[in-house]
């Protein structure tokens, strides 16, 4: 299906970086998906950035309703999309009047001209038709008419102009796909897949697929080609995966290992949701999902059906966490296993619900009413968030008690390819249920040696007891309003939580063991600070990086960690939250790098902030 | 099953747990604890199969006082909590205990919700027309010019009929009894457990702290003939001391008839619990004092999928069609091999 031979000089590169961009109904996000799939079945590494509007049906052609998707694909190990872009398609005046700020000088640029008519060129605020007037002279420009080729290409198919027009993304993609000499077969398959029922559109998007092909190969608009050897990954069966599929597959594997069964509450919230659509597609390993009429029922239907003894899990946002804040709090009481996961987006209130953000460390660890500690996990990319998720739900029944677990919406969206485990090394821990045994009343509160309480549940015989919100004595149970008592219960509710410290790995260093700099990050900026600080070494730099998986309680040997560097780095997607923690539980005087935009970091503003530091 | 294993036979000590009660002296919600427990033993689930969930309020201390499993939640969040532990575990008999406040004023979400959903369990709404707890404030069932320590100028919103409400959600069990009537309250209770679906039942309660004598014209010796009337199925609706007094259509209104005087039993209303529509029901649960008796008895009782059931036969089905498998789960797709 692809070429046979060869017309056009290939050119080789260790790394591309593509975006597609268009209107939010130009479908630029298959366009980017099938051009991920295709990269990683070729054997490259990938990483992607998804980027989309708020509004679904923003009017055509704004800015507002803008939609891209960003991926990189390498021949070697990589841990971002990419800073810039090597090659942008936009669809239209507003794509590319919004994105080209992101295009590298002298960069690949193609474009819809069918798109750049008056009112097209008015709503991006062209005053002159750029694509004439000189200013792209510094990019390799290809303006192509994709609507009028697109429209051939599917003539005779009984097709709409709409429905014609629809088929445009598929022309764009041919082209890329020729220019980045990559398979067709992929998309193919896709193709027959997901249109095999309706087979006009099949082969109108198959012939605008190969039109796209065929124009980079045939027309002398384009001169050469490029490819992107595969990169040398450990070997094994690999997939690709976005954060919120790795989560979901995580969550049903930990409940598997552990023999639960996984409950999950969740009432819809972006980017949250695709969690709940892809739990609810794996009822044939006993998942039991319920959208619940608002956040306040999805937690407190999982802390039910954690009472019940299975694994409980609510999924949201931000704005959802806040109104589960009061439940949460019955969990540490009930000292309940649950899994909170919050997908972090860009608040307050609303916010940016489409964008990133890491603002809401601060809220997993002091959003409650009273002293109410829970330990607080954070993914860190994409495929790490199906390891997250075991370690959470370990955390969870092992102390009894509820797990926050952070992602955001960049990991969440995002996609890399994942090597595929072998389930029978998979973490396997044992959950109980305690029996009676026949000595006096039960003590639902009588705590092992990591202070846990028995999780013992309904069906129980002998084991009846009443659990809630008000204080318990310790041992007993019973609700107690001693003074004293409250206080122990209070420091020993902290000390649980503290003492997940012995039971969670030492925390590890990339680089020098002590020096001038540490960069300490956590949750999805792993990729930027690690290429980031990887890249300051490589041109001389004193400074290492650790990134924290567990933000309470924090691995035990942190605090050495930080003292054998004279200074320490923090960048973080908000105005300093982990900062803020470090400087309180160390005493350090970090120094933040801080950015607010929705947006992740790009490796070169790390890169920047570390030599200024080193600098000074 | 083919073989029958004899239930040990319970007791109300059964169920009776080792807590002190710590409501008021008088109040109404003794009595439902004492005829709760009653019929527990007469449903025939072991306490450990029992598990009572509540929110807050002095009523939602009621799971601390039987001797099953229990939550004491939050407030208004109990149908949410029951909710998810009956769908994750169908065969658990799974109650609700709520207030007026706590039920259709901050929970009044999950109520509708819990209801539309019809899940099997038993919701029991304890009416006081106050905040019990918080120490009398005026609750979204208190009457219209309700003096309270919040309305000292008399309450200017229009209340809730909490049956009116659970009918609107299309409940599949809808009741209504009084604590001091044990007989009825007791077969009430007994019913609500029997009817498989969410089973709502408001049960007028004396708080003789801050709304003392709130129901004293539905329950007040002398009167309550006249100004309660008892619904049996299939039967016309008659009420009064001397059973002289009957309730007829007249179009869609209700009004009020004496019998005899050319009127018969004949051209009564009759009470069918099983009427697919709630219309009826409806027209029932608006009846109230003074111009009408207000009725207690079962209003509806009819039957329809439960959520968690259908459910778990979903869930049946997808483990027929595939057996839950991690390999295949990440082998599916698009892989590929690096070597
Ligand atoms: C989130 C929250 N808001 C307010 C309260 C205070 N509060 C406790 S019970 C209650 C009202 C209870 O009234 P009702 O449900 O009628 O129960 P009763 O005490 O009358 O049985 C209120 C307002 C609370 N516990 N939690
Ligand atoms: S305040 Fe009223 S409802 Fe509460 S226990 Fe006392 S009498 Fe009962
Ligand atoms: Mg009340």
């Amino acid at each position: 299906m692809a070429t046979t031979t060869r017309s056009k000089p290939l050119v080789e590169l260790e790394a591309a970086t593509v975006r597609f961009c268009g209107d939010s109904g130009d479908g630029m996000q298959l366009a980017g998906t099938q051009l991920t799939n295709t990269s990683a079945l070729a054997g490259n590494d990938i990483a992607t950035f998804p980027d989309f509007p708020a509004e679904i049906r923003a009017p055509r052609g704004t800015k507002a309703g803008v939609s891209g998707f960003q991926i990189r694909f390498a021949n070697s190990e990589i841990f971002t999309p990419g800073d810039s872009v090597d090659a942008l398609v936009a669809m239209n005046p507003a794509a590319l009047v919004t994105n080209l700020v992101d295009l590298v000088p002298g960069g690949i640029l193609i474009v819809n001209k069918d798109a750049f008519d008056e009112k097209g060129m008015a709503q991006a605020g062209y005053v002159t038709d750029p694509l004439e007037d000189g200013s792209l002279d510094g990019y390799q420009l290809f303006p192509v008419e994709m609507t009028r080729l697109t429209r051939l290409a599917v003539e005779g198919l009984g097709l709409g102009t709409k429905e014609s027009d629809r088929c445009r993304n598929f022309y764009a993609m041919g082209l890329v796909f020729w220019l980045y000499d990559r398979s067709l077969e992929p998309t193919h398959r896709y193709i027959d897949a997901k249109f095999g029922k309706m087979p006009a559109v099949a082969e109108a998007n198959r012939r605008a697929l190969h039109a796209g092909y065929n124009y980079g190969e045939t027309t002398d608009a384009m001169a050469s080609q490029y490819k992107v050897e595969k990169a040398d990954l450990e070997p094994g069966l690999y997939r690709n995966i976005t954060g919120n599929q790795a989560l979901a597959w995580g969550l049903v594997a930990a409940a598997q290992r552990s023999g639960c069964e996984l409950f999950l509450g969740s009432y819809p919230i972006t980017p949250a949701s695709d969690i709940l659509h892809e739990l609810v597609r794996h009822k044939a390993f006993g998942v039991r999902t319920f959208q619940a009429e608002d956040e306040i029922a999805a937690v407190t239907s999982a802390i039910g059906a954690a009472f019940g003894g299975a694994m409980g899990v609510t999924t949201s946002s931000g704005p959802g966490i806040a109104l589960k804040g009061e439940a949460i709090g019955l969990a540490v009481m009930t000292e309940l296993p649950l899994i909170v996961i919050n997908v972090q987006r860009g608040g307050p209130s609303t916010g940016l619900p489409t964008k990133t953000e890491q603002a809401d460390l601060l809220q997993a660890m002091f959003g409650r009413n009273g002293e109410c500690p829970l330990p607080v996990v954070a993914a860190n990319s994409p495929a790490d968030c199906f390891y997250a998720a075991f370690d959470a739900w370990r955390i969870a029944v092992k102390h009894m008690t509820p797990v926050m677990l952070l992602t955001d919406g960049y990991i969440a969206n995002g996609a890399e390819p994942w090597k595929v485990p072998d389930v029978d090394a998979l973490p396997r821990f044992e959950v109980k249920h305690p029996e009676a045994n026949g000595d006096g009343p039960f003590r639902p509160y009588a705590r092992d040696e990591w202070l846990a309480r028995p999780w013992a549940i309904p069906g129980t015989p002998g084991l009846m007891h009443r659990i809630g919100g008000l204080e318990k004595q310790d041992i007993t149970g019973n609700v107690n309003y001693e003074p004293g008592n409250h206080e122990h219960m209070v420091n020993l509710r902290a000390r649980k939580v503290a003492l997940v410290a012995d039971d969670i790995p030492l925390q590890e260093v990339d680089g020098p063991a002590s020096g001038k700099l540490l960069v300490i990050s956590w949750g999805g900026t792993y990729g930027a600070c690690r290429t980031g600080v990887r890249q300051a070494r490589k041109r001389g730099g004193d400074v290492a990086h650790t990134h924290l998986r567990f933000l309470n309680p924090f691995p035990k040997n942190l605090g050495d960690i930080i003292r054998s560097y004279d200074k320490v780095l923090v960048p973080e997607l908000n105005r300093g939250q982990l900062r803020m923690l470090l400087r309180a539980e160390f005493l350090v005087d970090a120094i933040g790098l801080n950015k607010i935009q929705g947006k992740p970091f790009a490796v070169r503003e790390v890169l920047e902030k570390i030599e200024q530091v080193l600098q000074s | 099953m083919s073989t029958e294993t004899a239930l040990p036979v319970l007791t109300p000590g059964d169920f009776a747990s080792d807590q002190e009660v710590r409501w008021c002296p008088g109040c109404g919600d003794y009595s439902i604890l004492a005829q709760m427990k009653k019929v527990l033993p007469e449903i025939g689930v072991a306490p450990e199969n029992t598990v009572f969930v509540s929110g807050i309020g002095c009523s939602s201390r009621f799971p601390y006082y039987v001797n099953t499993y229990g939550i004491h939640s939050i407030h208004g969040r109990a149908p949410a909590v029951a909710s998810g532990l009956k769908i994750a575990r169908p065969e658990l008999s799974v109650w609700v205990i709520t207030g007026d406040g706590d039920a259709l004023s901050i929970g009044g979400n999950h109520l509708m919700h819990c209801i539309r959903r019809n899940l099997n369990i038993n919701i029991i709404l304890f009416n006081n027309r106050i905040y019990g707890l918080t120490k009398g404030q005026y609750s979204p069932t208190s009457l219209l010019g309700q003096v309270t320590k919040s309305t000292p100028g008399g309450a200017i919103d229009n209340p809730l009929h909490p049956l009116s409400v659970a009918i609107g959600c299309e409940a599949t069990f809808v009741a209504r009894s009084i604590d001091v009537n044990i007989k009825h309250l007791a077969a009430t209770l007994k019913r609500a457990a029997q009817h498989v679906g969410t089973s709502f039942v408001e049960v007028y309660q004396n708080c003789n702290v801050f709304n003392d004598g709130a129901f004293e014209y539905a329950t007040g010796r002398d009167v309550k003939a006249d100004r309660t009337l008892e619904l049996e199925h299939g039967k016309p609706l008659i009420f009064g001391k001397n059973r002289d007094k009957g309730i007829r259509l007249n179009g869609m209104t209700p009004e009020v008839v004496e019998l005899g005087k050319g009127i018969s039993d004949d051209d009564l209303l009759f009470h069918d619990e099983r009427a697919p529509e709630p219309t009826l029901a409806y027209l029932l649960s608006r009846m109230s004092y003074p111009e009408f008796p207000e009725p207690i008895g079962v209003f509806r009782d009819i039957d329809k999928p439960r959520y968690e059931e259908v459910l778990s036969s979903q869930i049946d089905a997808a483990k027929q069609r595939s057996k839950g498998d991690l390999k295949t789960l990440f082998e599916s797709g698009e892989t590929w091999t690096v070597s």
